[in-house]
């Protein structure tokens, strides 16, 4: 019975002293495999980093130097050597007080493309929104009309546009003259000058129905400019999910509650995006951007025309982050 | 009481044929009411489906209007756009306008560089593109943040701001002075497309910030487990984005290559900042052929210089509404699931 027990006992023991020993091991092992994991996320971490580094080196090379150098040029008088090269003297603020006191036409260019800025945005904005809608649904010949709604944002850059602007002008029967002409005809009956004189007195106030007016009189501009916020808002529609409809259908909703209770609040993240677009988009076709263009390459004013672009691009910026601020207080994330 | 109770049996028998009358009048009512009903949700559908197709028709002339007219113009003879009847049909068509407008273009060759210059340049956009917006979307590293927001400044600043700089970057081009400490001097990479070449190649193109935003947008939208069972099985990071990541955003890739091409094939902001040749950049010659017909040929009349002109761009737009018409489908499905949205 003894040496039985005894060696049961051993037996035992020999368990113990694995047990402590497999332990032991895995005590040694584990720091080294937190050590691995660390190195996994780092190793991922540096490989990401490669990933982005030809752009992290053009950004810094072209964006942030570039910038930089405008904001200098802004505030010297810039020489070009005959040699190549430049040469700049500090002027401080000379250029600003010139651009706003003495520039002839800078003010009011200014002014004009930032009010048509913000006279575009929300037309734009709706009426895309309006059309996204609109697209959205079934109907036959969906994709020939989807086809040629994007058609602008193919079309729409470059010298193909302007001479677009010219055939629109040219053709004799387009929207902007066809207006024109029936606000001069006073014979047909249809006149726009007398619907006008009606609603202003009716006592809508003037300035709503000129801005109105204005609008119909755009409509091209306006369409050609919608290209792409069309389809960032059908994309959003569709994103939208079906139960949310289904709900508002079985609550008894009528379609104009289920746009305004669903719809809307569901696209609003997107109009920020959409607003973003068409601040830069209708900066960059702006009356500004000629200016500071000819005054730098054909007035070699290189400091005049870094204020220019300097001060438009900052009003630009500082619209965005206000609106941007203003409706994401108001939006609901659905996320 | 055994009164009442004879008498109580016709009063509601009469009570039940009252009742049972006014439930038909009720039902014939209610008939009624439901054809009505029906009749003005008809014309309520009827009326809007006319609103819809007064606008979507309406709106389709307004931007295919002006296509159209420069399409019929460039048929006109100068008979036909001397004569106030004709309008859109001519009445003796001819071809002259393009055989005069492809001899100035330099047509095929012009064409044939001009694509091969968006092709490439698409090529490399779509490559570095879509390598950054897979860094941003998959990898964390410090600053990750910061470094995105970069991106939205990329985007949100228009490129005017820095076009002097860049033409003074370009001019005397150098990489820490280390050209200028091998061959004496700064080259001046103006007048050539390598400008464009080395901004896009560096992701700082013509609108890159947009693609790597959409790239950025779609990857982060692709489930993780795709990656992990690669990783499990031994691939690279390398491997797993270039055979599993970038195959999987075709719907993206199509986006984006839609578009570099176009854009790049349309734009003249870069051609005129870096004075690429416009042999190589056929939209940019198209703004020269004017001036050059009218010189050559002695036409005066601005008129009809103008058919030459609308000649040309029909040539011109020929090949992007080919490649728009051919991947239109794709193009439209990529935007829409390719995360464009935020």
């Amino acid at each position: 019975m003894r040496p039985i027990i005894n060696r049961e006992k051993e037996r035992e023991e020999e368990q113990v002293k694995e047990r402590v020993k497999v332990r032991a091991v895995a005590r040694e092992r584990e720091p080294r495999i937190k050590k691995r994991r660390l190195s996994l996320s780092q190793r991922r971490g540096i490989s990401g980093l490669l990933f982005i580094l030809p752009w992290l080196i053009g950004f810094i090379w072209f964006y942030a130097r570039s910038l930089f150098m405008t904001v200098q040029f802004s505030l010297s008088d810039l020489t070009v050597n005959t040699g190549g090269g430049y040469s700049l003297a500090f002027v401080g603020l000379q250029n600003f007080i010139y651009a706003f006191r003495v520039h002839p036409t800078y003010k009011q260019v200014l002014v004009t493309s930032l009010g048509n800025m913000l006279i575009d945005v929300p037309l734009i904005t709706f009426f895309s929104l309006f059309m996204a809608i609109l697209l959205n649904q079934k109907f036959k010949g969906r994709t020939l009309v989807r086809a040629i709604f994007f058609l602008p944002v193919i079309l729409s850059s470059g010298a193909i546009s302007d001479a677009m602007d010219l055939a629109r002008t040219m053709m004799s029967g387009g929207i902007s003259s066809a207006s024109a002409e029936m606000a001069a005809a006073t014979t047909t009956g249809v006149s726009v000058q007398y619907y006008i004189q009606m609603f202003s007195a009716l006592g809508i106030p003037q300035s709503l129905i000129e801005y109105v007016s204005g609008a119909v009189n755009r409509i091209s501009d306006i369409v050609n400019a919608s290209g792409i916020q069309i389809i960032i808002f059908i994309a959003a529609l569709q994103s939208i999910p079906s139960s949310m409809y289904e709900v508002a259908k079985i609550e008894g909703a009528t379609s104009y509650e289920t746009f305004w209770k669903v719809t809307f609040p569901m696209v609003l993240p997107h109009v920020i995006t959409n607003i973003v677009y068409t601040v830069v988009d209708s900066f960059t076709n702006s009356d500004v951007v000629d200016l500071a263009y000819t005054t730098a390459f054909e007035d070699m004013n290189y400091g005049l025309s870094s204020v220019f672009s300097l001060v438009s691009t900052v009003i630009t910026c500082l619209i965005l982050v206000i609106v941007c601020r203003f409706i994401q207080k108001r939006t609901f994330y659905y996320n | 009481m055994e009164k009442a109770k004879t008498e109580g049996k016709p009063v509601i028998k009469e009570k039940l044929a009252t009742a049972s009358k006014k439930y038909h009048e009720f039902m014939d009512d209610a008939q009624f009411v439901n054809d009505r009903q029906r009749w003005i949700n008809n014309g309520r559908k009827f009326i809007m489906f006319l609103f819809k197709l007064v606008i979507i028709v309406g709106v389709c002339y307004v931007i295919l209007g002006p296509v159209i007219g420069i399409i019929s113009s460039s048929f006109f003879s100068d008979a036909d756009n001397y004569n106030p009847m004709v309008y859109l049909i001519p009445q003796a068509p001819t071809l002259d306008r393009y055989k005069v407008a492809m001899q100035y273009l330099n047509y095929w060759k012009t064409m044939f560089s001009s694509l091969l210059y968006s092709g490439t340049l698409m090529v490399i956009q779509v490559f570095i593109c879509s390598m950054v917006g897979y860094g941003f979307a998959r990898f964390d590293f410090p600053l990750k943040k910061i470094l995105f927001a970069l991106v939205v400044v990329m985007i949100v600043i228009p490129t005017h701001t820095i076009m002097l700089p860049l033409y003074m970057t370009f001019a005397q081009f150098d990489v820490f002075g280390l050209i200028k400490l091998f061959t004496g001097s700064a080259i001046n990479l103006l007048s050539t497309p390598v400008p464009m070449y080395i901004m896009t190649f560096f992701g700082c193109g013509l609108r890159s910030g947009l693609y790597i935003y959409i790239f950025n947008q779609f990857f982060r939208g692709l489930p993780k487990e795709i990656e992990e069972a690669a990783l499990v099985d031994g691939a690279s990071t390398w491997y797993t984005y270039l055979r599993i990541m970038l195959i999987n955003a075709l719907p993206s890739v199509v986006t984006v290559a839609i578009f570099s091409l176009v854009w790049q094939y349309n734009d003249t902001f870069y051609a005129k900042l870096f004075l690429i040749s416009d042999s190589i950049v056929i939209s940019k010659k198209i703004s020269t052929i004017e001036a050059s017909i009218s010189n050559v040929e002695k036409i005066l009349d601005p008129n009809i210089l103008e058919l030459y002109v609308d000649a040309g761009i029909v040539l011109i737009m020929i090949p992007i509404v080919i490649i728009y018409i051919a991947l239109q489908k794709q193009f439209i499905e990529g935007v829409e699931r390719s995360g464009i949205v935020g």
